[in-house]
Parts: C-alpha cells; sequence; structure tokens
C-alpha cells in the first residue's frame, strides 16, 4: 500500500481520536470513548503492522522507509522537514507502541468505567500516542522533539489528571519542570550538532560521525552527545533528574504502564540508539551513560526494596530497569538496549496493569502492608503478575533472562565495559530478585491482611485478557534474541533473530571480540544463581517469617532510613536549589526591582525637580536680587581677566 | 496611496466615533472600523512581493523641503507582519473587552483607533521627523487609556510610563536633530530620510564613548530599551499593565513593545553597524540578564496580570539577543518571536481580563480548581501558556529555537544562559497555572452566590482566531517567514552596509 497514507494513518488515528474525545467529552459515556479510543490506536497497529510488512520486504541494506510531509522550518541553512522515517529500530518501537498501546487503552475502559473524566482521560491517551509516534518516527532531532515535548505534556496531563488533588496536581509539574531541564539540554546538544555538522538528520548526523573515537572533552561530538544524554536522563528517568518518575505514579495506573513503563520513559534509551554511530564516536560519553545507568540500576534497586506503595515499587523498578539499558547503551551493546527495551515494556507494563488489577480490586488501596494473599480472589492477576515476576528476576527462559543477560554479557566483554559494571549489574539483578518477590509475596502470597470490610474481586474481561495477553508476551517475548551460546546447543539452533533485524541499523562496537564462552556460561551461571538464592531469602523473610523484615531493618537503622526516605534527594533538591530559587527571586523582586530601580528612578525625579526649583529661585522677579547677580557677574569676569 | 490609508482611516474612525451621537451602537460600530482597518491592511499582500527586499508601495511627497522633511511611508518583510500584527489585534482587543469600558466608551474608543494609527505610523514611516511624530503620539492616547481608564493606582503608573518613554524619545530626538546635520554635511542638502540616514558613514572609533556613532547608537538604543523594555529600565512595564484596561494591556503588550524592537532593527542595527557589533555582546547580556530575572520575578508574582507581565519582560529579552545574535536564526527568531508574543502576551491578557471580570480579582491565592468550573476557559488558557512557554507544535517553539540557536552561534556562552529560559519559563507559568486552574477550589471558584459561568460566545469569537494562529504559526511557519525572508537576509548580510533599495512600479516615487 502507499506509504505516505500508512504512514499518515498510524500517526493520525490517534489524533482523531483524540480530538472526538477532546471535542465531545461532555458528551460520551465512559465506554464509548474508550471504544473510540481504542479503535483508533488499533487502526495504528494494523497500519505498523503493514508498514513493517513492507520493511520487511525490502532488501536488508536499504530496509528504510521514509516519508516526507512538507517543509517544516527553512531558515537560511537550517532545513527541517516534517519527515518520518521507519526503519528496524523504529519498527521495534511503533510495534511495542501501538501494540502495548492497545492492549493498556483496552484495559483502561474496565478501569477508567466509573470515572467520569474517562472521555478526556481517552482523549489524552490518544495524544500521547500521536506525540509518542512522532518522537519515534520523526526523521531528525527537531521533529522527535515535537513529540519528546509532546509526551512530555501528556505525561503531565495524565499525571495530574486528577487534578482537584493538590499533590496531584504538583506531582504533574514536577515531571513536566524536570523533564524540561533535561529538554533545555537537549536543545543545547541539537545546537552544538547543528553548529557543528550543519544537518540534525539522524541519518545524515550518522554518516558524518567520525570514525575515529575522540577523547576530547570540549570537542562538539562528545559535548553534543553528552547533552543529549542529559536531555534523556530527564526523560528516561536517570540519575539526577529520575526524581519525577516515583511521584508520576499520582496518575490513573494504566497511565504508569503505558508512559511510565512501556513506552515514554524509554524514549531517551531509543534517541541513543537512533544516533549510536554518533556516540560511539564520544567514549567519554558512553563511560559517563554506563556509569550513570549503572549507578541509577543499584539506586532504583535499594529504594524498590524498601516502599510500601505497590506502585512505588514499581516505579522505582521501571528506574533501575530503564537504568540497565542505559548500562546496555554505555558500553556500546545497542541492540541489548532495544532488546531490554521491548522485553521491559511487557513485562513492566502487564506489572503495571496487574497492580492497577489489584488497586481496582482493593478498592483504590495502594499499600502492599493492607495486601496479602490476593491470590486466592485475583488468579488471573496473580498468574500473570507471576510470569511479568519471573520475567523481570531473569529466570530462564523467560522475557527479561535474554535481555539483562545480554546486557551483562556485554557490560563485561565490550572493550567499553568493565567488570565493576558487570559486577553492579549483576548486583542489581540479586536486588531485582530480592523486591519483586517482595512485592510478590506482599500482594498475593502469605496471609491475608485485607481490611475487613474490603472485598476483592477478579477483574472483567476488557482488563484480564491485556494481562494475559502481555503475560504470554512475558515469557517468549525473549526468544527472539537467543544469545549464540545457548543456541547452539538448542534443537534446531535458533538463530538471534534481533541481531540480524537490527544489522545494519547499528555500528559495531569497535574491538569487540567474540565472547569466550566458557566465561559467559560462568557469568550467567553466577547473576542467576544469586537472583534465585534472593528470590528465595526474600520468599523466607515476608512468607514464612514475616517478622524477620522489621528485626532486619532494626538492624541496619540508619542505612534503612536514608533508603526508606529514598536517599532524601527530593529533600535536597527542595533545600539546595528550589526555595534558595524561590527566596532569591522575591529578594530581586523586593530588593532590585522596587527599591532599587525604582527608588533610583525617584531619586533622579526629585535631582531633576530640585534642580529646576533652585533655577527657578533665579528668576525670582525681585529686582534687587537682578541687580545683585548683574553686580556679581561683572565682579566674576573683571576677577577672570585679572587673573588670567 | 495603500499606506497612506492604513494609517489614517483609524484617525478618521476616531474622529466618526468620536463624534457618534448613539452610545447604543458604539461598540459594534467600532469592531466594524476595526475589521474594516483588518481587511484593508489585507489589501497590502495583494501588491507586496514577497521576493524583494526593498522598501515597497513606498509613498514619498517634500513635507518640509528646507530641512528635507518628508512625508515617506514604505513597508518591507520586516515591517509586513507587524503592521498586520496591529490591525489583527484592535478588533480583537475590542471585542474582547466588550464589557470591561463601562464608562466614557466614546473616549476610550477613539483612543483606541489614534493608538491604532499611531502605531501604524511608526511601522511604516520611513522618515526619522515623520517617524518620530508618529512614535511620541502612541503616548498621548495609552497615556489617557491607563489613566482613565486604569484600576486604582493608574496615575502613577501613567505618569511612570509616561516619563520612562519620554526620556529616551527625547534623547531620540537630539539623536534625530543630529543626524540631519550629518546627511547635510555628507550630501550637501538636509535629510530626514532613513534611505539618507542608511547611506550616512559615521565616524565610529572604537572603545570612545563620545564618538558621534556611538553617541547617536547610545540615544537611539535608549529610546528603544526603554520601550521594549529592557533589564533594568524595565520597572514601568509591570505597574502599566496592572493598572491599564485590558484592551489597553493587550495592545500594550502585543504591539507597542515591539516598537522597541522593531526600532533596534529598523533606526539602530542598519544606520549604527560598527556600534552595534562593537556593542552587541551588552544586549546580549542585558537580554539574557532579562530573560532570566524576568522569568524569577514572574515566578513569585502574587497578581495574575503582574505575573504576565514581567513574562513580557522575559520574552522580550529573547527577542533582543535574538536581533544582537546578528545572524540569520537569531533575527529570523527574533522578528518571529516578536509577533508570537503579540499573540501569546495578548491573548494571555484577554484571558486575565476575562477572569476579571468575573471574580474582580487577580489574586492568584484566592484561585484554585478553576479547571472544574470553566472547562473551556481552562482549555483556552492552557492552550496560550503552551504558546508562552514555547511547546512544540505552537509558534512560541519556532522562535525562541532560532533565537536560542542564534544566540548559541553568536557566542555559546549567551546560549547556555539563555537556555535556563526554557525551564524558567515553564515553572512560573505551570506553577500559575496548578494554583489557578487545579488543586482544591479557592474563595472565589466555590462562592455560592457567583458562580462563574464558562466562555461566552463572544469571548470564544476572540479566542478562536488566537488559538488559530498559535497552531498555524508552529505548524506552518514557512507561510509566515517566507513575507519577511527576503528583507531578513538583505538585513543580516548587508548589516555593515545597510542599503534599502525602492521598488519602483506599483507606486510612484518621488
Amino acid at each position: 500500500m502507499n506509504h505516505p497514507i500508512l504512514m499518515a494513518t498510524l500517526l493520525l488515528a490517534p489524533f482523531v481520536g483524540f480530538l472526538i474525545n477532546g471535542l465531545r467529552y461532555k458528551r460520551h459515556s465512559a465506554n464509548l470513548a474508550g471504544v473510540i479510543a481504542t479503535t483508533a490506536v488499533v487502526i495504528s497497529f494494523i497500519s505498523a503492522i503493514l508498514l513493517v510488512v513492507d520493511l520487511v520486504g525490502l532488501p536488508p541494506e536499504t530496509r528504510v522507509i521514509s516519508v516526507k510531509f512538507f517543509e517544516w522550518i527553512s531558515v537560511a541553512s537550517l532545513k527541517i522537514n516534517a519527515g518520518f522515517v521507519l526503519d528496524p529500530v523504529s519498527a521495534i518501537m511503533i510495534l511495542v507502541i501501538t501494540g502495548v498501546g492497545s492492549l493498556i487503552h483496552l484495559f483502561s475502559i474496565g478501569y477508567m468505567h466509573h470515572d467520569a473524566g474517562a472521555a478526556k482521560y481517552f482523549a489524552y491517551l490518544n495524544l500521547f500516542l500521536f506525540n509518542m509516534l512522532i518522537l519515534v518516527l520523526g526523521d531528525s532531532l527537531p521533529v522527535m522533539f515535537v513529540g519528546w515535548e509532546g509526551v512530555g505534556l501528556c505525561s503531565y496531563l495524565l499525571i495530574g489528571f486528577w487534578f482537584t488533588d493538590d499533590q496531584k496536581a504538583a506531582a504533574g509539574m514536577k515531571a513536566f519542570v524536570t523533564n524540561r531541564v533535561g529538554d533545555a539540554a537537549f536543545l543545547l546538544g541539537m545546537f552544538i550538532l547543528f553548529l557543528s555538522f550543519g544537518t540534525l538528520t539522524f541519518s545524515e548526523i550518522n554518516q558524518l560521525a567520525p570514525t575515529d573515537p575522540t577523547l576530547a572533552w570540549m570537542n562538539p561530538v562528545t559535548l553534543g552527545t553528552l547533552f543529549l544524554f542529559i536531555g534523556a536522563t530527564g526523560k528516561s528517568a536517570q540519575i539526577p533528574l529520575y526524581v519525577w518518575l516515583p511521584d508520576a505514579m499520582a496518575g490513573p495506573t494504566p497511565v504508569s504502564a503505558l508512559i511510565h513503563a512501556a513506552t515514554m520513559v524509554t524514549a531517551g534509551v531509543y534517541m541513543i540508539v537512533r544516533l549510536n554511530p554518533l556516540f560511539l564516536a564520544a567514549p567519554n560519553t558512553m563511560m559517563i551513560i554506563a556509569i550513570i545507568g549503572a549507578l541509577t540500576v543499584l539506586l532504583g534497586a535499594t529504594i524498590g526494596m524498601t516502599q510500601w506503595d505497590i506502585k512505588k515499587v514499581l516505579a522505582y523498578s521501571t528506574v533501575s530497569q530503564l537504568g540497565y539499558m542505559f548500562l546496555a547503551c554505555g558500553v556500546g551493546a545497542f541492540g541489548a538496549a532495544m532488546f531490554h527495551l521491548m522485553t521491559h515494556a511487557f513485562f513492566k507494563a502487564l506489572m503495571f496493569l496487574g497492580s492497577g488489577s489489584v488497586i481496582h480490586a482493593m478498592h483504590e488501596e495502594q499499600d502492599i502492608r493492607k495486601m496479602g494473599g490476593l491470590k486466592k480472589y485475583l488468579p488471573i492477576t496473580h498468574w500473570t503478575f507471576f510470569f511479568g515476576w519471573v520475567a523481570i528476576i531473569g529466570l530462564p527462559p523467560f522475557a527479561g533472562f535474554f535481555s539483562k543477560d545480554e546486557i551483562l554479557a556485554f557490560a563485561f566483554f565490550s572493550p567499553l565495559g568493565h567488570e565493576a559494571l558487570w559486577a553492579v549489574g549483576a548486583l542489581g539483578a540479586t536486588l531485582t530478585a530480592f523486591y519483586m518477590t517482595r512485592l510478590m509475596a506482599l500482594t498475593f502470597w502469605g496471609k491475608s491482611r485485607v481490611p475487613k470490610d474490603t472485598h476483592p474481586h477478579e477483574s472483567p474481561p476488557t482488563m484480564s485478557i491485556p494481562l494475559i495477553v502481555l503475560g504470554v508476551l512475558s515469557i517468549v517475548g525473549g526468544w527472539i534474541g537467543i544469545p549464540h551460546v545457548i543456541g547452539a546447543i538448542l534443537p534446531g539452533h535458533p538463530e538471534n533473530f534481533l541481531e540480524h533485524w537490527l544489522h545494519h541499523s547499528i555500528k559495531p562496537i569497535p574491538g569487540l571480540t567474540p565472547f569466550d564462552v566458557t566465561t559467559e556460561w560462568v557469568l550467567m551461571g553466577v547473576s542467576v544463581t544469586l537472583a534465585i538464592c534472593s528470590a528465595f531469602v526474600a520468599y523466607h523473610m515476608y512468607v514464612q517469617a514475616p517478622q524477620k523484615p522489621e528485626k532486619v531493618a532494626k538492624a541496619i537503622g540508619p542505612v534503612y532510613k536514608v533508603i526508606y526516605n529514598k536517599y532524601f534527594v527530593d529533600e535536597a533538591y527542595f533545600a539546595g536549589i528550589i526555595n534558595p530559587l524561590v527566596k532569591a527571586s522575591k529578594g530581586l523582586w523586593y530588593y532590585i526591582d522596587v527599591n532599587f530601580i525604582d527608588k533610583t528612578t525617584y531619586v533622579i525625579s526629585d535631582v531633576v525637580r530640585g534642580g529646576g526649583s533652585l533655577v527657578r529661585s533665579l528668576q525670582n522677579g525681585n529686582i534687587q536680587v537682578y541687580a545683585m547677580y548683574i553686580s556679581l557677574g561683572l565682579v566674576a569676569t573683571l576677577l577672570f581677566l585679572l587673573v588670567r | 496611496m495603500l499606506l497612506s490609508a492604513v494609517v489614517f482611516l483609524p484617525m478618521l474612525f476616531a474622529l466618526i466615533v468620536a463624534l457618534w451621537p448613539n452610545q447604543r451602537t458604539l461598540r459594534p460600530l467600532a469592531l466594524g472600523f476595526a475589521l474594516i482597518e483588518f481587511a484593508l491592511s489585507l489589501g497590502i499582500f495583494y501588491y507586496f512581493d514577497p521576493s524583494s527586499s526593498a522598501l515597497q508601495l513606498v509613498e514619498r511627497y517634500p513635507w518640509i523641503e528646507r530641512f528635507g522633511i518628508t512625508y515617506f511611508f514604505g513597508i518591507d518583510g520586516i515591517s509586513l507582519w507587524l503592521v498586520i500584527l496591529t490591525t489583527f489585534l484592535t478588533p480583537v482587543a475590542l471585542l474582547g473587552a466588550w464589557k470591561s469600558i463601562e464608562e466614557r466608551v466614546r473616549g476610550f474608543l477613539a483612543c483606541v483607533f489614534i493608538l491604532e494609527a499611531a502605531m501604524l505610523g511608526t511601522f511604516l514611516a520611513m522618515d526619522a521627523v515623520f517617524f518620530y511624530l508618529f512614535w511620541e503620539l502612541s503616548l498621548v492616547p495609552m497615556y489617557f487609556m491607563i489613566g482613565i481608564w486604569g484600576g486604582a493606582r493608574r496615575i502613577y503608573a501613567t505618569v511612570k510610563f509616561f516619563i520612562f518613554t519620554m526620556v529616551g524619545s527625547v534623547l531620540m530626538l537630539v539623536a534625530i536633530i543630529y543626524m540631519m546635520f550629518l546627511t547635510a554635511e555628507a550630501f550637501g542638502t538636509m535629510s530626514a530620510s532613513l534611505l539618507d540616514f542608511y547611506r550616512l558613514d559615521i565616524p565610529f572609533i572604537s572603545g570612545q564613548f563620545l564618538s558621534p556613532q556611538t553617541l547617536m547608537f547610545s540615544a537611539f538604543a535608549l529610546a528603544f530599551a526603554i520601550k521594549v523594555p529592557v533589564f533594568p529600565l524595565h520597572t514601568w512595564l509591570p505597574d502599566a499593565h496592572v493598572e491599564a484596561p485590558t484592551p489597553g494591556s493587550v495592545i500594550l503588550a502585543g504591539v507597542m513593545l515591539k516598537m522597541g524592537t522593531y526600532g533596534f532593527m529598523r533606526w539602530v542595527m542598519p544606520v549604527f553597524p560598527e556600534a552595534t557589533v562593537h556593542y552587541a555582546w551588552f544586549f546580549m547580556l542585558i537580554g539574557v540578564i532579562g530573560i532570566i530575572y524576568g522569568a524569577l520575578v514572574a515566578m513569585v508574582q502574587p497578581d495574575i496580570k503582574k505575573l504576565v507581565a514581567y513574562s513580557s519582560v522575559s520574552h522580550m529579552g529573547y527577542i533582543l539577543i535574538g536581533l544582537f545574535a546578528l545572524n540569520e536564526f537569531g533575527v529570523t527568531g527574533g522578528l518571529y518571536q516578536m509577533l508570537n508574543h503579540g499573540i501569546s502576551t495578548g491573548a494571555l491578557f484577554l484571558l486575565v481580563g476575562m477572569i476579571y471580570e468575573r471574580t474582580h480579582s487577580r489574586e492568584i491565592s484566592r484561585y484554585g480548581g478553576l479547571a472544574g468550573v470553566l472547562p473551556f476557559f481552562t482549555i483556552a488558557f492552557f492552550i496560550v501558556t503552551l504558546s508562552s512557554i514555547a511547546v512544540p507544535m505552537t509558534n512560541g517553539f519556532i522562535g525562541e529555537f532560532l533565537i536560542l540557536l542564534g544566540a548559541f552561534q553568536a557566542n555559546s556562552v549567551w546560549g547556555y544562559f539563555a537556555v535556563s529560559g526554557v525551564v524558567l519559563g515553564a515553572v512560573y507559568m505551570l506553577w500559575m497555572f496548578k494554583r489557578v486552574f487545579f488543586g482544591p477550589q479557592g474563595e472565589l471558584v466555590k462562592d455560592e452566590h457567583h458562580p462563574l459561568h464558562d466562555l461566552s460566545v463572544r469571548e470564544m469569537f476572540v479566542l478562536a482566531p488566537m488559538i488559530v494562529l498559535v497552531f498555524w504559526m508552529g505548524l506552518y511557519p514557512s507561510f509566515f517567514l517566507n513575507y519577511s525572508k527576503a528583507s531578513l537576509d538583505h538585513f543580516v548580510k548587508n548589516q555593515a552596509h545597510y542599503e534599502l533599495a525602492i521598488q519602483s512600479g506599483k507606486e510612484v516615487a518621488q
């Protein structure tokens, strides 16, 4: 079929959905709005499949479909088209976005059934998908930036969806402003790249990217990539700009699944993968990305171990898992990053929707201390969540195992990697197994701590079908990227499909030697064993000996307190940046505007007025005074002549 | 004749409105007049040749021949959109403030039309003395608008406004006279024509403040800087805005401030090329300070209107650094941002006026939860907020992106500092938005005796064109920029030796 038309349908279907629901939102019933929005996304999904099918038909070397609609900005040498490009990387993204997006829309029909603002909710959700598709398909950084800010905007609207709650509105604002810090850096990155390459189109930048890595810091490639990465830390919730993501849980839970797990937060990873030849030319930036990624893995995982809110645990888990993706990017394993992005989209969306199902069943209760034993009441939710759990803790052969293992292998073997990065990754995996098992145990297993007046019930089919589909994907999703060592011993020797698919889109890491098979098996064994042991410890602590966690927390007192309070980062930002800024601004207003500038003008006007009255007194109409002036003048003139 | 008609027709309207006997039909009449004027100004497009950088539709007649003062109108890609912006915002402001002026309506409407004529004259006059007349004339109606129909502190505000602006203007007048003597020296006959000013080679001694070019440059620059306004000469603006009636604020922010930035483009940068390049850093510096300072002070304002006024200081800082970046991106962005600011800030003042008419308060802390009560108002306000904080797909983004790119290209230091405005802009606007529209309902919102009504049909008619423009200008800027491209290219490439040709043809040159 005609590519521009398909591309336009793909992009505009959600936008049309947004308009329909947005313009008439007061008159729609929740169900109708949900059906309209879901249909729009499904249309998008079908167009995406058709486009990808066409893409597969192209020869691997030229596997690109690009469509230009019109010229957007054209000033001097800056020419930016409203152009969109589908290549193997963006193909994965659009399938995930529209596919998982459809499921989440479907889930939302059940979840938002009772909400008076459901139509508005669906309008925002459609608008989000529209922007996300622009972000992913845009053929240049500025077009990506359109979607980049657009998704941030929708995120803002959806986090603050229940705006009458001051805290939720504040969370939305926090997300937007934190993202704006990243966006400002993104802008700077664009400027630097444009002024050194003369273009902002991805394909041209990647072609022009120097093949020799440069170690200079003040080099445009290093600086440009670094600023783009800061942009990515905003959108993808990495240190130091991750702080908005946990608060973003104030939004409706399907939003957390769609925006804050599966799609938007991965935009930063995607952007780096998009520009991988450029980033490979900047080893300094890569090092920073890897370190930040690794630190974020630990930060998210440790905080996740202490939280009591089911969504907060998942939020910190997302922060941590995104850290893995950046770790992968930082060591040059862009394919692994995309792989983990995809599997994470499946299992994390699943778990967020599962938590939504739990919250729905528990009548808006989110505290896992008041749950427990829900397995009995919510069998579908429990079993689908179960597969998300085995996927995220990296048990073979579930989705997360393959992608996480690939990242860890690259962290170890890549010339850009380091043993320490592997160790941090493995430690992160251990912690992940702990906090996810803790979450499973406290929510679904063990004794019920459900308050007596709450009667949990399984969710309707619109909610459980997406759970089941995502559950299946969490099981099989990893099989498209089976590593060679495992493929070699399996019957039929399955190929690493994903690697082939991305082969022409991703530049190989310079100096990468084939992995040593024995070492790879050992590494894999170690990380999986650690994860399983850690899961058992957690199971023991939270199911078999529920009094233990408290004892442990007491034993490590101050450490626990610091972690429980999220390392006091929010507090530090307030004390160190926000409050002083507000105070200083008040000072500027009061001291400079009101007191200095205005007072100075008063003084000037007083001087003028005083001078005027002084001169005025010279001409007071009194003849004698005039005569005196004349004689004084005469004397002065004579004196002057004499002295000269 | 077209430009003369565009400039002087509002004067005629002012006269008719002032003498119109029927109080009831006064407002529709004025609105009709303003729309006629807008339609007439659109006629310029018919004759305008976008591919030419020359001065077009020129009308030039000797006026005071002894001093070389001429009646001289002309238009090019730089002034074209500012003229359209003026004629567009006038009916919008009139319709938007249908109810906010209750007393002495006749006088007010006459003021609006005189003001419109003066602003159009400022943008179109190409003779220094002629220009100066319009420049000064614009002060008078605004003085009355604030002084008669303003808020509680109107006298203070209007005197402050007048004196600040006058200080600059007077110096500019001195400079103009001096320049006329220079033309007499250089060309044998005295001339006040801008084109002759462009041809002057005014001595410039680098590093010496007392060199003629630097002095003239400073005098002109001061007049325009006060109008823009540039930090630290901005303090008249918040007072004037807060006290001015809604249409006054809309026109003041939407158009009058651009007289300053336009002045820089037309009367400063090409006339004093060496001084402009030499002191560009200074304007970049105060521009960047303006961006950050305006944003920070806007953030802590308790009054919505004052917040919007300070946001103007911040936005005008962007325009200034765009212009003084002296490259295509900056200058194009600067001109585009002038239009954007006219739309977005104009719309913000309209919206603030609308809510003020309902509650008679502008105190942010007394609002809250407005989104639940006035959904359409909220949507309109939100879209304009997006434009103001330069979210892509709105007009603000195009301007801000180009300006920042230009500033970054000129000297990356300015780029690094100016980009902080991107964050701060979002902070002050969204924080205000949150406190006014979100959260639990504030005292004014839940007041049962005065239930709030959502946008009326009239108000929607006012806002709709603004919102259409926000997206149109953001999605397809080429439509607008194509008319200015030739002039801006010419402006940037020949900044050192700027000349403006006169397009012969449809209008007769002298």
